[in-house]
């Protein structure tokens, strides 16, 4: 591969993009943090040093993320075994069941959780009615709520890899340790387990850093339990902008060391490994007791996934009021969806959080394309920079991003590379381009590595220049880590709440900002019908992406 | 005037050479073979040839023509590829249009070519087919059609035959000799395997190291070669460390453990000084015999059948493994024998500078 002058010339345009974008605001909230009225100053760190309340807020960041582990951990794991290694009854349904919180996004899975488990939530209306209680049985608040909400939707990820994992494992190594006069228990701690390290370590990793930038969860539920991102947006408010920067400084550096203390454990973009021989077979359940019980657990379990979205659906057929201490509501009505469609006020919302996904979406796709083609494929010097440069804000929290934006163009000097973007319509873009270049890069950088490199210049030798090579050949056989990369992109902004929250404007609210101001108002029915929408959008894309993937 | 010229070419990586100075020409309509063990700058050579590369010094001449710095698309050089490089979204007659469409063929002329190029590797009918449909043996066909179809000046071929299993790698190297004779085509190809440079090649060249050891014929190469290496890499041989005692009567007398033997001296080559030498031998310049005066005495350790005779491996007293040619019931393993040159071994013995490898 030739590394030709015009590669390596967009390569440093895209590696300056990417420096501004990405690592510049991280700077300027640094700065900000110890620069005050007068010049430098470290006030401020003495103030957040000072101030248990900040302490408070970094320690409750660290132990519910380090206890979101272990709780995704005991329930997904098992999950896995049971899934890979049995033939229940209703299997392969269940186990597509059982990836469903994935298509919730953060807020939308929250409020489910409330309309369900909070004080006037149907499971509790229920106990309560069942128990006889004067109270409702339980106060959905604190971190008990927190890490309920972040096990129910980060048990996916112990289960995903470790599937994964389980079915990358040749069955003849079962075969070879039985074999070898291995008792079950040997076989798993000696053949099985140390096979699955890589996928735990890629899961608790996944499950700590999603739980450190958990917002919506603890912003609903956390009551006078502080983490530290909405101990940010709530010292933002105050208006102690220095201050917001310090403690965005602390949460980043959590974030990094803990990346840092895991590393060597970043989920692989092949999480089950070469894939030699076959997967073991999955075992029939012999023992017709055994196969009752473990189906009827299996199944309970997943109507308990399946709560949340099927209340979503219920609540958003509830008219305005009608439903308060009944146990499933007295009316039903389509209005909620209506007013969604007919209401320009209320429609906006589904409007704006349309062209924001996609105009982020294209927008990462293509820098991600870029990046991996003259990084990759041109290996231009400084390729490995970009690629880090377009993973990085992975490591960082949205909410840290969210502030660094707003800090870094908030106001007008394009001499430093600074633009009043705060405000206006593009600041949501840009912001959700930033947060979704690691999901969209790593898919696609994925693709652009499985990608022959000697078809590039069989093209070449065939007469064909770059355009057609790129459109005939290169595009097409990317279309799957394309269409992988632009879906999780598009459904992470769609849903996004964490960095809209700090960045939105009235006329750019997107659709998460509309279901917090209906809650607000106590409009359940139309935040449930806009939960519904967000919920069906990112399944369908989802599937898009996941089916289109396999197909090409 | 040769129609393709190599002229010097250097190329390195990090400082050291994979290619050091390699000259070559070739008439129209050649096929020559590239041979070298791995890691000889052979596929780098070839990416010179195509383009892919640019070399650090010397040129590349086609037709007259300079094209050492013209990109690969300009270049009118057809390859296949080691792992055939198909495209693998596009159909069998997709791929053969591929280059065609490139040059601006459209419509029945384009139909009518990709069926002429599919009729020549004999696929008429799996035009529609995907790649991925196709057996190893048919998707090198269709590399090479498609590399044939917009009519390049040079066939370029990288380890054609590495990825078929060996049964077919015979049929399939004629297939493709007598396909390229029929066209016509200056190719130049590379391999590492030596009945394959000797069955396509007209000519065949020798590289180690980057560097070109030696260029001929065939037979020429395994009758008189340059060096140790390009004997030992060419046909089967055994090395034996000797003393050369001097020039006797046509020939030369050499000493190896306590035996003396006389050698015919093979013509072209000149006669090595008195001292230490290397002594390359061909297992049917050897026989043999009885343990006796001039045999150098031996123990059988293995036999191989090939055709109607076997091949020996006999451990001299020094520890010397040697391979000799005789009838299948000769000897049997176990046996001390003594190994002679045959009577007519002239041409299979050669001498070289010691440990010149
Ligand atoms: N792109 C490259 N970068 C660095 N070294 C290379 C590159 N291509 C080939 N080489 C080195 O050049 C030498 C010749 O390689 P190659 O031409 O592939 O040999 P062959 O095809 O005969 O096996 C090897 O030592 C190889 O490591
Ligand atoms: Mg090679």
């Amino acid at each position: 591969m030739i590394r030709s002058r015009r590669s390596q010339i967009i390569g440093a345009t895209l590696l300056l993009l990417l420096v501004w974008l990405v690592v510049y605001p991280l700077v300027l909230v640094l700065i900000e943090g110890v620069r005050g009225p007068e010049g430098w100053t470290l006030e401020y760190v003495r103030l957040f040093l000072d101030r248990p309340t900040e302490w408070q807020a970094l320690w409750g960041s660290l132990w519910t993320s380090l206890a979101s582990v272990v709780l995704a951990a005991v329930i997904g794991v098992p999950l896995a075994f049971l899934f890979s290694r049995y033939d229940l009854p209703g299997g392969r349904i269940l186990s597509a069941l059982v990836a469903l919180p994935a298509v919730l996004p953060p807020l939308v899975g929250v409020i489910a959780f409330m309309f369900l488990y909070g004080e006037t939530g149907f499971v509790s209306l229920l106990v309560q009615r069942l128990l006889r209680l004067q109270e409702p049985p339980w106060r959905l608040q604190g971190a008990g709520a927190i890490l309920l909400v972040h096990a129910y939707s980060m048990y996916v990820y112990f289960y995903l890899l470790v599937s994964a994992a389980l079915a990358g494992l040749d069955a003849s190594l079962f075969e070879a340790a039985a074999s070898l006069g291995a008792g079950r228990w040997r076989t798993l701690r000696r053949v099985v387990l140390p096979h699955l390290y890589p996928a735990l370590g890629g899961a608790a990793l996944l499950t700590f850093m999603t739980s450190l930038a958990s917002f919506s969860a603890p912003y609903i539920f956390g009551g006078g339990f502080r983490v530290m991102t909405t101990q940010i947006v709530a010292t933002r408010l105050n208006g102690e902008n220095a201050l917001a920067m310090v403690e965005t400084v602390s949460l980043t550096g959590l974030a990094l060391t803990a990346l840092w203390l895991l590393r060597g454990s970043q989920p692989s973009s092949n999480a089950a490994g070469g894939r030699k021989g076959t997967a073991p077979e999955r075992l029939p359940v012999s023992s017709r007791p055994l196969r009752l019980v473990l189906a009827a657990l299996a199944w309970s379990l997943a109507g308990v996934l399946l709560l949340p979205h099927l209340t979503l659906l219920l609540v958003s057929f509830v008219p305005l009021g009608t439903w308060t201490t009944e146990p499933l509501p007295p009316e039903y009505t389509l209005r909620n969806y209506l007013t969604l469609v007919q209401d320009p006020v209320r429609a906006r919302p589904l409007v704006n959080s349309l062209w924001l996904a996609t105009v982020a979406t294209v927008a990462a796709v293509a820098l991600a394309l870029l990046g991996a083609i003259v990084s990759v494929r041109r290996r231009i010097r400084g390729g490995r920079l970009i690629e880090g440069l377009l993973a990085l804000p992975w490591a960082v929290p949205g909410t840290v991003f969210a502030i660094a934006l707003a800090t870094a163009f908030s106001v007008n000097a394009p001499h430093a590379g600074r633009f009043l973007l705060v405000g206006t319509l593009w600041i949501l873009p840009l912001a959700y381009l930033v947060r979704n270049l690691p999901i969209t890069s790593r898919a696609i950088l994925a693709g652009v590595r499985a990608l022959d490199p000697s078809l590039d210049e069989a093209a070449a030798t065939l007469g064909a220049r770059r355009w057609r090579t790129l459109r005939r050949i290169t595009l097409p056989l990317l279309r799957p880590a394309l269409l992988a990369g632009a879906s999780l992109a598009f459904v992470t902004a769609f849903g996004d709440f964490v960095t809209s929250i700090i960045l939105y404007t009235y006329d750019t609210r997107p659709i998460s900002m509309e279901i917090l101001s209906s809650l607000r108002q106590s409009d359940v029915g139309v935040a449930a019908a806009y939960g519904v929408v967000l919920m069906l959008v990112s399944g369908a894309v989802f599937a898009l992406g996941a089916e289109r993937g396999s197909a090409g | 005037m040769s129609f393709l010229a190599l002229d010097g070419l250097v190329k390195r990586y990090d400082g050291t050479a994979a290619v050091d100075g390699v000259s070559l020409a070739l008439e129209r309509g050649e096929m020559l073979a590239l041979l070298g063990p791995s890691g000889s700058g052979k596929t780098t050579t070839l990416r010179l040839l195509a383009g892919f590369e640019i070399p650090d010094a010397g040129r590349v001449v086609v037709d007259g023509e300079d094209v050492t710095r013209t990109e690969p698309v300009a270049r009118r050089f057809g390859m296949v590829f080691q792992h055939y490089a198909l495209f693998p979204h596009l159909d069998v007659s997709e791929n053969v249009a591929f280059g065609l469409e490139s040059l601006g063929v459209r419509g029945e002329e384009l139909g009518r070519r990709v069926a002429q190029a599919l009729a020549l590797v004999d696929l008429a009918g799996y035009e529609r087919r995907r790649i991925a449909q196709l057996s190893g043996g048919q998707q090198q066909r269709v590399a090479l059609a498609r590399a044939l179809a917009p009519e390049p000046r040079v066939l370029l071929l990288d380890e054609p035959l590495s990825n078929l299993d060996p049964t077919l790698r015979e049929r399939t190297r004629r297939e493709i000799r007598d396909l390229i004779r029929r066209v016509g085509i200056t190719t130049v190809l590379v391999t590492h395997e030596q009945d394959e440079a000797f069955e396509l090649g007209d000519r065949v060249a020798v590289l180690r190291q980057g560097r070109l050891e030696q260029v001929g014929a065939p037979d020429d190469l395994y009758a008189s070669p340059a060096n140790l290496f390009v004997g030992g890499f060419v046909g089967r041989g055994s090395t034996l460390p000797v003393t050369v005692l001097g020039t006797v009567e046509r020939g030369v007398r050499v000493r190896i453990d306590e035996v003396e033997w006389d050698l015919e001296r093979a013509s072209a080559q000149p006669a090595p000084p008195p001292g230490p030498a290397t002594m390359l031998v061909r297992p049917e310049a050897l026989r043999l015999a009885q343990a006796g005066p001039g045999a150098l005495p031996a123990t059988v350790t293995g036999r191989r059948f090939v055709g109607p005779s076997a091949l020996f491996t006999v451990l001299a007293e020094s520890g010397s493994l040697i391979e000799v040619v005789a009838p299948p019931r000769a000897v049997k393993i176990g046996e001390r024998v003594g190994v002679m040159p045959s009577r007519r071994a002239g041409g299979g013995i050669h001498l070289f500078p010691p440990e010149s490898r």
